[in-house]
């Protein structure tokens, strides 16, 4: 009676710790939400839809490793940004960083986010969507035919090409519609 | 002298409502000035955005490659394929009127078409070219 009763104290006292030492109401919402928190988290801010979103498809932060998003979001990288001038002023540029680290793969709760920080190896900073490991291993099968060689689709980078949710962070299966590619199953 | 100035405020208004401006590019044409930009030409601009230049990966490139030849339409990103709304402010009400969002354009994209920033004058004359658009 008495070692179940301390059992149960520390279960509780565990339950409590972690979930005041990660960020606030996460835990919680993961705990008696989890189902809604398969995929990837939907951008939520409007600064990030905007600046990233005018020039290609606005990765959720939850696609890349903090260390990647690091990298990427610094003032002379953005001046270069695979080639491009993407600079940005420097209140927006923290608090698009910012964003970006508070929901980086290994911050958030989402499911796939949090096997793509898993797939991520150790020191590993992948700059490119495409370069992500897990993202890699999920694409694996498809056929450059429907990709590369569709003139509708060109890259792997442009997830709402074949993602038809991809806005809002899923990538289920069942969403993907291949343009050109109507009978692909 | 009342009426003078009365007269010349509502020349002003006029001059502001029917020559296509924005308090933005209003802003803009005053700070340009200020920086040692010498009146503004539409028929510059024009010439100029249709000019091709050496871009930062070394191809040939024009503010067209990814505006489009027609103002009035949508424009493609010549690279990430992301359509880009009309510039021409006549279908497109929203253009020019954030003097910082115009000024962090013209930074990002002199950069990648012209591989180096643009200068007061040069910003000018593509925006007044624009404006009548």
């Amino acid at each position: 009676m008495r070692t179940n009763f301390k059992a149960a104290l520390l279960a509780a006292a565990l339950l409590l710790s972690s979930g005041s030492a990660l960020a606030e109401g996460n835990f919680w919402l993961w705990l008696v939400n989890f189902s809604r928190q398969k995929e990837v988290k939907a951008v939520d801010n409007k600064a990030w839809k905007e600046e990233c979103g005018s020039c290609h498809f606005a990765y959720q932060p939850g696609l890349l490793p903090g260390k990647s998003w690091a990298k990427l979001l610094d003032e002379k990288a953005l001046a270069d940004h695979f080639g491009e001038d993407a600079s940005l002023d420097a209140d927006t540029l923290k608090e698009i960083s910012d964003y970006a680290m508070a929901n980086a793969a290994e911050n958030s709760f989402y499911k796939r986010s949090r096997k793509i920080a898993l797939a991520t190896e150790d020191g590993e900073a992948p700059l490119r969507i495409t370069e992500v490991r897990y993202i890699k291993r999920k694409h694996h099968e498809i056929p450059e035919k429907m990709v590369k060689g569709n003139k509708d689709v060109k890259s792997q980078a442009y997830c709402n090409a074949c993602h038809t949710k991809a806005e809002e962070g899923i990538f289920d299966e069942d969403t993907v519609d291949i343009p050109n590619f109507p009978d692909r199953d | 002298m009342k009426l003078r100035k009365i007269l010349m405020t509502a020349g002003l208004l006029l001059a502001t409502t029917t020559a296509l401006a924005t308090p933005a590019t209003d802003e803009l044409f005053a700070r340009y000035k200020a920086e040692g930009a010498t009146g503004f030409d539409a028929g510059r601009g024009d010439k100029a955005w249709h000019k091709e230049s050496k871009g930062t990966e070394g191809q040939m490139m024009s503010c067209t490659s990814c505006h489009g030849p027609d103002l009035g339409k949508e424009g493609k990103h010549h690279k990430t394929n992301k359509v880009i709304g009309p510039m021409a402010p006549s279908v497109n009400k929203e253009r020019f009127t954030d003097a910082k969002k115009i000024e962090k354009w013209f930074k990002r994209n002199c950069n990648d078409v012209l591989a180096r920033e643009c200068t007061a004058q040069e910003k000018g004359d593509y925006l007044k070219f624009l404006l009548g658009k």
